[in-house]
């Protein structure tokens, strides 16, 4: 499993130095460059700038200046955060995204598997037609639309909760943030999970495991989570890459200092840096992400563990 | 704080002021910063040789009292002998030579080096040609700094109220380089003091109690609280969780006049909205009569009633009302209605070679913006309905747009704005000069730029308005660019916030402002 695990590694080497060339080169392609504004600068000053960045030279050196630095694990300073580097505003946000990341992600898989098995046993009943409506809304609602809808509601109307990140301190400023990621998983995971529960059910060794006569909870429990898991599993990875994705929305609504509103903010100011470094970084990470997956479903199928 | 009494462990215990901000400052280094939202911060932490009230007057900062020769170029400041730095240090007029020289040092590269291009050989260090230290400004003791002028700038005690002309603490600088302006570093001039700066959230200032006017502030604390979202301002308004926004959406403007009433402050500001002719390229270089007939064409009145709706006014000149020494010139067809205006428009659009049969074709380029498109939108109607020009509505990405800006390649009529860096008209007419980088239209008018020149040589006050408002009149002969709106600042600003006052360049210093406490 550890060679599996290196040589996977090994392989992703390639990738991850394609996807930094792409990403250098579509940054620098973009109109515009990171210091250009309405109020535009005197050439002289404009040279100096370029020369404190090295944006006056060419692109093929910039390139090479660049994978230099980032092999000594440098990611160069952010042209938008003129005293700050780029690891140094990764190591700040990535915390954030990451806490925000996870909790929505326990939310949804606990609230989801709960709500998609209970659906499953409860099968055409009416509280299993209510999860099922409420899982479909929750799948059509982008999180750009559930996100302002839960402020206006619960934040500018009934002042329960902050409105913004920085409106309180502790736990209560991570509810809304939280709920909005993970409504559209909790959605989709709960419906998963109906599915393949009611399928696993309705399989053989689960009528022989009744037969021996085991309660549904001992059943569910014993026999048949694990398997109905395996279809929930494989949506983990997408649904890791759904909650990063809606962690930029959700950090713009509600001005969240993560990872997300630096890569927008950071496109838009064509800070190309800040951009090129959280590209690697989550580019990183997906490869990691995806490699654990694997791992996992081997710790769990046996059909694939031996491979 | 009247919010739920209960579980709020680091809720803050001393009177916050809680100020929306639409973008995170640079860096709080006043040579690295550059955008207004840097600015604000820095005017509340730092301060200069001059500074403005409430009401935007220009008054003393560091600086006690201020004389000029008679030839307009020599300044001569007394500083306060109790300014202090946030650490009890005193501030000295070296502190300003110090600051001056880092700002126009090639290696510092400054954005706002040339605010003070009117010093001393100031351009020539820019350029690198000189060193540092040939700048014209000198400290003859603790307490007296010298500046030399190139020329007579009537408009300079304004300009020494811009951050960038803030000084320096030189061992704070040569003890902790590029990183000086950390929060953890920082001194502080000014009321305030930098106490936490997170990227993308918040910044947070406590009183100053070394301030040479501390006893003036009566707010301890100002939380700066960084949202991009316009609508998100508002709604932390709404919640109680901002006192002042930076801005009101466009969107739903009647309803929120509606529901806020006073709270709502809409002002006058020094900046103006313009479409810009490309006057390179056909169709516009040499084609007066058709850059006139367009500029007549639009409807103002409509435009900022009808299609923006948040107190613009209409622009009938390039210089905005509220100018000091300035009585902005007018087109001539400002007093006529606007049928009127689109009869001769037609006739020019005629003489220029088009008819509803040969119609103009254009392109028109802004951003992509909600309001961007309204505004395109509806001068295309106007122009298509008075004159039958075809215009192509071309949206892009601010940066794009900036750079096809200044390619003045593919752009035919392009949006752009100018907000005032000083209360002059000077700041304004002086960006369509021959040689000046934001001339976008690429105007080259040698009457024009030999009117800002002698202009610029003038100490009689009367004289030097009479050159600019002569400069004024030509360009709005040349139709350069369309003026369509002068811009106002729109704040929402809780009753609980004391002190704000309307002013032309939208500065609000927190040490200005007091909060009502609550007593229910």
């Amino acid at each position: 499993m550890l060679r599996y695990a290196l040589l996977r590694l090994l392989g992703a080497i390639p990738t991850l130095l394609l996807v930094i060339a792409l990403a250098f080169l579509m940054v620098h392609a973009a109109p515009g460059g990171p210091f250009d504004d309405e109020r535009v600068l005197p050439p002289e000053i404009e040279a100096n700038i370029a020369a404190a960045y090295q944006l006056d030279q060419p692109l093929p050196q910039q390139f090479l200046h660049y994978l230099s630095g980032l092999l000594r694990g440098d990611l160069g300073p952010s042209y938008r955060y003129r005293d700050r580097t780029v690891s140094e505003l990764i190591g700040s946000a990535f915390p954030l995204s990451l806490q925000l990341g996870a909790m929505a992600m326990l939310l949804a898989t606990v609230v989801g598997v709960s709500a998609g098995t209970y659906a499953a046993l409860h099968k055409d009943s009416l509280l299993d037609r209510i999860v099922m409506t409420f899982a479909m809304t929750g799948i059509s609602i982008p999180v750009f639309v559930i996100a302002p809808v839960l402020v206006l509601l619960l934040a500018v109307q009934l002042q329960w909760l902050p409105a913004g990140w920085t409106g309180s301190t502790g736990i209560r400023r991570y509810i809304l943030p939280v709920v909005s990621l993970a409504l559209p998983q909790i959605a989709y995971i709960a419906r998963l999970t109906r599915a393949s529960m009611i399928e696993v059910l309705e399989s053989d060794f689960v009528r022989t495991a009744r037969s021996q006569g085991l309660g549904t909870a001992a059943v569910v429990r014993l026999h048949a989570l694990k398997p109905a898991m395996l279809p929930v599993l494989s949506y983990m990875g997408p649904a890791i890459a759904a909650i990063l994705t809606g962690s930029v929305v959700v950090e713009e609504v509600f001005g969240i200092p993560g990872l997300g509103q630096h890569f927008v903010r950071g496109a838009l100011n064509r800070d190309y840096t800040l951009v090129l470094g959280i590209v690697i970084f989550y580019a990183t990470l997906v490869l990691l992400l995806n490699l654990l997956v694997d791992l996992l479903y081997g710790a769990i199928d046996p059909r694939i563990r031996r491979r | 704080m009247t919010s739920c009494g209960e579980s709020e462990p680091e809720a803050p215990a001393v009177p916050t002021l809680n100020r929306g901000l639409l973008s995170d400052p640079e860096s709080l280094d006043i040579h690295k910063a550059r955008s207004t939202q840097a600015a604000e911060v820095q005017r509340d932490i730092g301060e200069g040789l001059m500074s403005y009230s409430a009401n935007g007057e220009l008054i003393g900062g560091v600086a006690e009292s201020w004389s000029v020769t008679d030839d307009g170029r020599t300044y001569t400041f007394k500083l306060r002998e109790n300014a202090r730095w946030s650490n009890g240090d005193a501030v000295t007029a070296d502190h300003f030579v110090f600051a001056l020289r880092r700002l126009v040092d090639p290696a510092t590269a400054a954005f706002y080096a040339q605010a003070v291009a009117a010093i001393n050989n100031a351009s020539e260090i820019v350029a690198g040609n000189l060193a540092p230290a040939e700048l014209g400004v000198v400290a003859e003791d603790a307490q007296t700094l010298v500046i030399n002028l190139e020329q007579p700038t009537p408009y300079f005690l304004n300009l020494l109220t811009h951050p960038s002309t803030f000084p320096l603490h030189p061992g704070l600088v040569e003890e902790h380089g590029d990183n000086f302006a950390r929060p953890e570093f920082l001194l502080s001039n000014g009321a305030y003091q930098l106490v936490a700066w997170e990227p993308a959230s918040q910044i947070r200032l406590v009183r100053n109690e070394h301030y040479w006017n501390n006893a003036a502030t009566s707010i301890d604390a100002v939380h700066y609280h960084v949202v991009t979202q316009e609508l998100t301002q508002l709604n932390r308004f709404r919640a109680g969780e901002l006192d002042t926004t930076d801005t009101i959406p466009p969107e739903n403007f009647a309803a929120i006049r509606e529901q806020f009433g006073d709270q709502m402050r809409i002002a006058p500001y020094l900046g103006v909205f313009y479409y810009g002719y490309n006057l390179t390229k056909p169709p516009f270089a040499d084609n007066p009569a058709l850059r006139q007939a367009l500029s007549m064409a639009v409807d103002r009145e409509t435009l900022v009633e009808k299609v923006i709706g948040r107190g613009e006014a209409p622009a009938y000149s390039w210089v905005p009302p509220g100018v000091n020494n300035y009585e902005p010139i007018q087109f001539g067809y400002a007093g006529m209605s606007q049928a009127e205006r689109n009869a001769t428009a037609r006739r020019l659009y005629h003489e220029a070679g088009y008819s509803r049969d040969n119609p103009a074709q254009i392109e028109l380029r802004y951003n992509t913006s909600d309001i961007q498109q309204r505004i395109a939108l509806a001068v295309q109607a106007m122009w298509a309905e008075t004159l039958g020009v075809e215009t192509t509505l071309v949206n892009e990405e601010f940066q794009v747009l900036l750079a096809n800006m200044r390619e003045a390649e593919v752009t035919q009529v392009f949006r752009s704005s100018w907000i005032g860096d000083y209360n002059d008209a000077h700041t304004f007419l002086s960006i369509l000069e021959s040689d000046n980088p934001a001339n976008m239209p690429r105007f080259k008018n040698k009457a024009f730029d030999n009117l800002m020149d002698q202009a610029a040589a003038q100490v009689d006050l009367h004289k030097r308005r009479l050159f600019l408002e002569e400069a004024e009149r030509v360009l709005l002969r040349e139709h350069p660019v369309i003026p369509l709106y002068f811009f106002v600042s729109k704040h929402l600003v809780s009753p609980r916030v004391r002190g704000w006052g309307d002013n032309v360049l939208d500065y609000h210093y927190s040490q200005h402002l007091s909060l009502v406490t609550e007593t229910q």
